[in-house]
């Protein structure tokens, strides 16, 4: 998937759970979920629920625990859908 | 040194009134809370009327935050957020997701089980193996003190947060533990008060039981009858009731608007011996309760003004009866002015007793006695035991000092407690 429409798709389902609006305005590739987002960890699960959801895609424990900036979650959603 | 307790706020969820300005209005006017519910029908469920409080969706963006309601599947949690965070600012306190952390101030907000459609949810899905698609919010919602944890984090409570759970006793237990902690000084301030969830996975139990009438589907107002001689078995209600309990040096600190003073009350068990079993109470130890709650109160039987009984509206509401005639050794015209609020909303369960002693408190600040509605035919057993004038059926405006409020529960467990008049 286009890079500038993952990070947008990606953008949409991660704002119910930011607690830092400033962060989530100038989200990029770089941005920390926990750190920069201030996400509760306890919601990250629920931003992996909704990913699997609007990508049809299952992601694995070993993926999830990767899964914590919006790079990495964009290489383990490509690399899903490639496989598809 | 005992510390006197009054209450500084109030809030209530219940299914003739949400906010204490409806519920002010509708138990002055008899107005019930009873609807038929077409779900149940379709359940096959033999009552299919309950009391349930209508909530918009708006509404419950008051209270909650789109992400506290995000998955969020918990009515019991829902109403006891409302009337506890009502009863905090009514009380003058802010709810304010970033104030200061308030040790001296705690909860202990109680339930029978909680988020029981949530449950039932994650359940479906961990049947299906689907175990990893729960997602995060199904053990908050459906631990018994996820009530208590919501409030402790929407309040910023730092005192004791917890949950407690005695069947239908639980709210009226629930301000008798937030009054002795404040009344020894280990807090200074205690939300106290009960919810509990609506609809059939919560009313299923008591219906197979056999415990809820069946005989006013077509005539939901007029089902929930206690004292009546027509009465065939319990409405199942739902809600919350919350009061803010505060020790009367920092009320008058705070120059807080005062609603009533807890005077005391009392627990105990019948220990399902003799009479007492599962489901039925031990009269002995129901008359104890209410006599211990007068002696740990220093007052004299002849104080009371006003009951408001448990009265469920089964076959044992004459036992009840004659037990507060032992109790206050009292009888005939010289009986207290008692009522029900189960007439109006049914039973509302693990909610009842902070519900209706929100009712109580309401008529101590506005001088009034409510109304016993749907009890025309009062049950003989009960005319033998105290006059009809005792029982009102339309609202009365009385000069009452003192409202003792008792409820009684599955498991044998009973609680009492006292409340008096405040007057500056």
């Amino acid at each position: 998937m286009e890079k500038n429409e993952l990070i947008t798709k990606l953008k949409s389902i991660v704002e119910p759970y930011i607690q830092d609006e400033e962060a989530f305005k100038n989200l990029s590739e770089e941005t920390d979920f926990v750190k920069d987002l201030k996400i509760n960890s306890a919601n990250l699960v629920d931003v992996i629920l909704d990913v699997e959801d609007a990508f049809d895609i299952r992601i694995e424990n070993d993926e999830m625990e990767k899964m914590l900036s919006v790079k990495a979650a964009m290489d383990i959603v490509n690399s899903k859908l490639e496989a598809k | 040194m005992k510390h006197r307790v009054v209450i500084t706020g109030m809030g209530v969820v219940a299914p003739n009134g949400v906010g204490l300005t409806e519920f002010t209005k509708a138990i002055k006017n008899g107005t019930s809370g009873i609807t038929f519910h077409q779900n149940l029908k379709d359940l096959d469920f033999s009552c299919c009327i309950g009391g349930i409080p209508t909530i918009s969706e708006e509404k419950k963006l008051e209270y909650l935050t789109p992400l506290q309601l995000r998955g969020f599947n918990s009515s019991g949690i829902l109403y006891g957020c409302i009337a506890g965070m009502d009863a905090w600012k009514d009380a003058g306190f802010l709810v304010d997701a970033n104030s200061e952390l308030d040790y001296d101030s705690g909860t202990i907000f109680g339930t029978g089980t909680s988020g029981v459609e949530k449950f039932r949810e994650a359940i479906y899905k961990l049947d299906n193996k689907e175990v990893k698609r729960l997602g995060s919010t199904v053990v908050v919602q459906t631990m018994a003190s996820g009530i208590s944890a919501f409030l402790g984090g929407i309040l910023g409570l730092g005192n004791q947060v917890t949950t407690n759970s005695s069947a239908c006793t639980t709210g009226t237990e629930a301000i008798n533990m937030g009054f002795d902690r404040i009344q020894s000084g280990k807090a200074k301030r205690m939300l106290v008060g009960s919810c509990s969830d609506d609809g059939p996975y919560i009313w299923g139990g008591f219906d197979a039981m056999r415990v809820m009438t069946y005989k006013h589907n077509d005539t939901p107002t007029q089902g929930s009858r206690p004292m009546s001689a027509s009465a065939s078995g319990f409405v199942p209600g739902s809600g919350a009731g919350a009061m803010v309990l505060e020790s009367l040096e920092s009320a008058l600190e705070r120059n807080a608007p005062i609603y009533a003073e807890v005077l005391g009350g009392a627990l105990n068990s019948g220990g399902q011996r003799k009479e007492g079993s599962m489901t039925a109470p031990n009269p002995e130890a129901v008359q104890r309760c209410i006599s211990d709650a007068l002696i740990n109160c220093s007052i004299s039987e002849e104080d009371i003004d006003v009951i408001n009984g448990h009265l469920t509206a089964t076959s044992k509401d004459s036992l009840e009866i004659e037990n507060w005639t032992k109790a206050l050794n009292r009888k005939g015209i010289d009986f207290p002015y008692i009522n029900s609020l189960k007439s109006m909303v049914g039973h509302c369960l693990a909610a009842a007793g902070s519900i209706e002693s929100v009712a109580t408190i309401l008529q101590l600040k506005e001088q009034f006695v409510f109304p016993n509605i749907n009890c025309e035919d009062v049950h003989p057993e009960i005319l033998d035991l105290i006059h009809e004038e005792k029982i009102p059926r339309t609202v009365l405006k009385k000069e009452i000092n003192i409202a003792v409020k008792a409820s009684f529960g599955f498991g044998d467990v009973n609680g009492c407690i006292l409340f008096k008049r405040f007057i500056d």
